[in-house]
């Protein structure tokens, strides 16, 4: 029964924690944004998640199949899931990469669905609740 | 937590940047100052920033790394009877560019107002996280 209680949250709170980790990753570039050669990073959310859920380490390199994607990875894991460096649509002089309007979307966007996973959470607790107390 | 980690982030920006505005602020009080405390002219002071790990290995917060003074060249302003003109006649004004003060505290100040938002973005996400099965 608890390991069942386990399954029907694990999603969503592995859900969480990786959005929770994402979000500190978009922080760190919003800080960093005036930084001489930071360079920003981020993860791959999806495939990140399923890493995560199939806990299987994720030690496979993502293949990029064009140049939109994330390229080179920093060494840096986020439940077993490697962080990308991001690559910058225009360069600036100083070597930094971040992109305030690329970050702060992402930011707003990720907080968004964060929150969503807190409420979607919340409902299946409410919902277990229910059928617990009938 | 990760969310926590964020406040330590974002605080770090904040001192940061506040830090690259007290030295505009100081640039700019001092742009006419002939003599400064070694009895030469006021130089220009610029903060360098640079990346530095902050609790886990994915987050990144900002140090100043140095206050800096600048190297660029010192105007020379020809007025005979000011008390601290040389011999020809000429006073050694503050190398401050009044137009890169004024830029660096427009940028100060915006990235200063990013990360007071990536604060409450991430006050609002624990918020709503401790509301998690009410």
């Amino acid at each position: 029964m608890v390991s069942k209680l386990d399954d029907a949250l694990r999603f969503q709170q592995t859900a969480l924690s990786l959005r929770a980790s994402r979000q500190e990753l978009l922080a760190s570039n919003i800080a960093n944004a005036d930084t001489p050669n930071y360079k920003a990073r981020d993860i791959d959310f999806a495939s990140a998640l399923q890493n995560a859920l199939s806990g299987s380490g994720g030690k496979l390199e993502m293949s990029a199949t064009t140049n939109l994607h994330l390229q080179g990875n920093t060494g840096t894991n986020i439940l077993g899931s490697p962080v990308m460096y991001r690559t910058p649509t225009q360069a600036s002089a100083d070597g930094n990469t971040v992109e305030m309007d690329t970050e702060r979307a992402q930011f707003a966007d990720n907080a968004l669905r964060y929150e969503a996973s807190v409420k979607f959470i919340s409902d299946e607790i409410k919902e277990i609740m229910q059928a617990i107390q009938g | 937590m990760s969310l926590f980690n964020i406040f330590n982030v974002a605080g770090s920006a904040l001192t940061a940047q506040s830090q690259r505005l007290n030295v505009v602020a100081s640039n700019l009080a001092n742009a006419d100052s002939t003599t400064s405390a070694d009895g030469k002219p006021y130089k220009a002071k610029e903060v360098v920033f640079s990346a530095t790990p902050m609790g886990s290995q994915s987050a990144q917060g900002v140090k100043v790394q140095a206050v800096v003074e600048s190297n660029a060249p010192m105007k020379m302003v020809y007025d005979p009877k000011h008390p601290n003109a040389d011999a020809q006649g000429y006073v050694a004004m503050p190398n401050v560019n009044v137009v890169d003060e004024m830029v660096n505290m427009i940028s100060a100040s915006r990235s200063y107002q990013n990360n007071v938002e990536v604060m409450n973005t991430s006050k609002v996400l624990l918020t709503k996280t401790l509301t998690i099965g009410q």
